[in-house]
């Protein structure tokens, strides 16, 4: 056994109600780490052969709930969480933070492998290694704040019931899912406490697709034991002083950014990407501290950052709206990407997102691009079943995320993400509406624009992904760069918070790794054999596909068409993205990642990474 | 240590609540201290989440008349007379759990593995975990001087329910309570 693994992994099969222990291999550990890299193999090895024939929405997709040798010890916890995605029909790692995965290896297990589907609505309840299938027809239909409190008060009783002299137990963790999962929203999120996500992917709407409305894991036992204790916890304080030394970053976590990434970096979503600028001081990260601010810092299992505040709107007609106070990401996707540029309006629709179990990113992406069908003319106030969808109207995309989480009127066809409601809708008028679509493969760009050049994403980051418009890994040259989605990758297959590794140098996580696991691995090993082949793993099945539609890669592997507009206003009016730079980047992009000029991996590539079972399945792609 | 032994006074750790980030590093390092292991089930200061966002450290208050130390009926349990701390003499524990009963908080908890009581033991004086809260600024934690004064520190010998339902109020204001 590899140290800082708990040895096994739980498998359910809710179609037939059974669990079993599964093993991994040291070397499938060894090459595929946890989290991501291990959801890419084991999906492969199910799945690959038949991938395109997977309904990410059928009882035939596999879901996974993954931690990484590293959770636990590494400051911030995370889970990861995947599975075919309804998204991108390809594979999505999607870490959200908590103490889940702290709990599920404290119980003995380091993920969670969920096949079939239930009859009716279920939860998985896992006390160390007693698991069982509770029925979830009281939570089904509850949104975020009332399915953590009942399930916690459920929970903490059954522990009390089952173990009467242990004094009051503390809750278990939980991941769930809101009303949008349950109705197979392809853009819900898995949650955590009140606001955390996994959100792309939307692996929220294969739980609800599996009817499963939650899991809660309390484990009793220690985390496993590491190589070297004594290196982990220099290791550990390394982390920390490096992260106290960001005061700034701590005091506003990415919340300065609603106002600095626009008015500044210009590369910040207004209307739907219309403009990337604005210089709204209404929207400043003072403004949010000093009037929704209710608790500075906030955070997660071990975290030295904790760069989350909470916030509740104190005035006016939102007065009690409580949410986490919006990322930057939720700040742009919610705020100025919708034209709204207060913090009370912002907060009060965070918390309705939240609370429907719905991604700010993606659905205020879909929403961004229905306001801007709306500001054209294309849709008109009865496509909308009467709503006026106004720029800064809060109210009104209030009641359309509502109808989007519960499939209703039009919200039904929105609930099926940017990608397919943009075909749909352009079926529906008779037009070509892609150009409004701001998404890459399915999947909506996170907001850090790349027309301006000033932000952290380059002009073929998202283009070239394996996880497309996701933000939060993105492709870099050299394929080495703290930015680039191989190390990325392995923050994501350790499985801690990638917001806790700024300014601390990489070979400090292979030196972690190595004192959790006691196995050596270093940076140059990493990205040009183990990474590179995960990636390669997630390249093919998402270029696979299906079942409703295939990526193109000489199509599909490019900006969306708004990125080659002019910016029309701000420092950078008229910066664009050029298409022969791009073409020309991404060309050599595909040359560093072993893929040919279509972009799809090379036979050499894969004989090298020794992934020969891909070039048979290859042949059905070129 | 010995010429300074006079000098030494029980202490306390003074809580500000409502300031905890949840982060639960106090756990980390209290079970890292005591079992050398990260441990949260079996760490002496446990963080509550009953509602997110109300996260807070639930320990021993060292109420002044110790009715944890009067319930044990095998005397497992005394007093520090260097901190004020309640000690668990682990040989005579026998995990009856009356002492929860007598803690107005229900602050002892029974070690998830061994059968005996889980007590703050002030960590000889030098608190682990002060010392992380501190090191991040969080200050939700602070050693201070107990005084054999007007105190009453019982007070903070509370149920995570009562503390939770506080907790709320402060914070999300009054739909605080909806959230319980």
């Amino acid at each position: 056994m590899i140290f800082g693994y708990a040895g096994k992994f739980l498998e359910v099969n809710l179609s037939t109600g059974t669990f079993k222990d599964v093993r991994f291999s040291e070397e499938v550990l060894r090459d595929y780490i946890g989290g991501r890299g291990l959801a890419a193999k084991i999906l492969w090895d199910r799945l690959g052969s038949n991938w395109e024939c997977v309904d990410p929405l059928g009882p035939e997709n596999i879901l996974l709930f993954l931690t990484g040798p590293l959770t636990g010890f590494f400051p911030g916890g995370r889970i990861c969480v995947s599975g075919k995605s309804p998204q991108n029909n390809g594979v999505v790692g999607s870490t959200v933070a908590g103490e889940f995965g702290i709990e599920l290896k404290c119980a003995g297990y380091d993920g969670i492998i969920v096949l079939g589907e239930a009859e009716k609505p279920v939860y998985l309840f896992i006390k160390d290694t007693e698991v069982e299938i509770k029925d979830a027809n009281n939570l089904w239909g509850l949104d975020a704040k009332q399915t953590v409190a009942m399930l916690t008060k459920k929970c903490r009783e059954l522990l009390g019931n089952h173990y009467p002299h242990k004094g009051l137990w503390k809750e278990p963790s939980i991941l769930y899912i809101g009303p949008a999962g349950e109705n197979c929203v392809r853009t819900a999120v898995v949650a955590a406490k009140w606001t955390h996500a996994a959100g792309y992917g939307g692996y929220g709407a294969v739980m609800g697709s599996k009817k499963l409305k939650a899991i809660a894991a309390k484990g009793t036992g220690p985390l496993p034991e590491v190589a070297d204790l004594g290196e982990v916890n220099t290791l550990i304080q390394e982390v920390c002083n490096s992260a106290y030394k960001n005061e700034l970053w701590r005091r506003w976590g990415t919340g300065f950014g609603g106002y600095s990434f626009g008015a500044k970096t210009s590369s910040e979503p207004v209307r739907n990407w219309q403009e990337e600028w604005h210089d709204e001081r209404s929207f400043g990260g003072d403004r949010f501290e000093n009037r929704v601010w209710v608790k500075n810092y906030w955070g997660d299992f071990g975290c030295p950052t904790t760069c989350l505040k909470l916030a509740v709107v104190k005035s006016g007609k939102f007065k009690g709206a409580a949410t986490d106070n919006p990322d930057y990401e939720l700040q742009a996707y919610l705020g100025t990407n919708l034209g709204i540029f207060t913090p009370e309006e912002n907060v009060y629709l965070a918390s309705i997102i939240d609370d429907l179990g719905l991604c700010g990113i993606q659905t205020g992406n879909v929403m961004g691009f229905t306001a801007e069908l709306f500001q054209r003319g294309i849709l008109k106030r009865e496509d909308l079943d009467g709503l006026e969808l106004r720029w800064g109207d809060a109210e009104a995309f209030a009641i359309l995320a509502r109808r989007i989480a519960y499939r209703e009127g039009f919200g039904k066809i929105l609930a099926e993400g940017i990608y397919r409601a943009a075909l749909k809708i352009g079926k529906m008028k008779g037009t070509d509406l892609m150009p409004y679509a701001v998404q890459v493969k399915g999947i909506g760009v996170g907001a850090h624009g790349i027309r301006s050049g000033k932000d952290y994403p380059e002009i073929y980051s998202y283009a070239c992904s394996v996880q497309g418009g996701d933000h939060t890994s993105v492709a870099c040259m050299p394929i080495d760069d703290s930015r680039s989605e191989l190390m990325t990758i392995f923050h994501d297959s350790g499985v801690y918070c990638q917001f806790n590794v700024f300014n601390i140098e990489s070979t400090l996580l292979f030196k972690f790794y190595e004192a959790v696991t006691s196995l050596k691995l270093t940076k140059d090993m990493w990205v040009k054999t183990k990474a590179l082949k995960i990636l390669q793993l997630q390249r093919v099945m998402l270029l696979l596909g299906g079942p409703d539609f295939r990526w193109n890669p000489e199509t599909d592997d490019d900006n969306p068409p708004r990125f080659y507009e002019p910016l029309p206003s701000g420092p950078f009016k008229g910066n664009t993205v050029k298409n022969a730079m791009f073409e020309e980047e991404k060309r050599k992009y595909y040359e560093m990642v072993g893929w040919d000029e279509r972009g799809l991996p090379k036979p050499e590539t894969l004989k090298r990474l020794g992934l020969k079972d891909i070039e048979k399945v290859l042949e059905k792609l070129r | 240590m010995t010429s300074k032994k006079k000098d030494i006074k029980p202490i306390w750790i003074a809580r500000d609540l409502s300031k905890c980030s949840g982060c639960r590093k106090c756990e980390i390092a209290c079970s890292l201290s005591h079992e050398r292991r990260i441990w949260p089930e079996a760490s002496r200061i446990r963080v509550f989440m009953l509602v997110p966002g109300a996260e807070f450290p639930h320990f021993c208050a060292q109420c002044e008349d110790y009715p944890c130390v009067q319930a044990c009926q095998f005397k497992a349990l005394s007093i520090s007379r260097k901190t004020g701390a309640v000690l668990v003499d682990n040989s005579a524990c026998t995990g009856c759990g009356k002492c929860v009963e007598a803690c107005p908080g229900k602050i002892p908890h029974i070690h998830p593995r061994r059968n005996r009581i889980l007590i703050c033991d002030l960590c000889n004086g030098d608190p682990q975990c002060v010392k992380v809260c501190q090191a991040g600024s969080w200050n939700v934690l602070k050693v201070v001087t107990r005084e054999s004064g007007d105190y009453a520190y019982k007070l903070y010998a509370r149920t995570p329910e009562e503390v939770t339902r506080d907790l709320v109020v402060k914070i999300y204001g009054d739909k605080g309570e909806c959230f319980l």
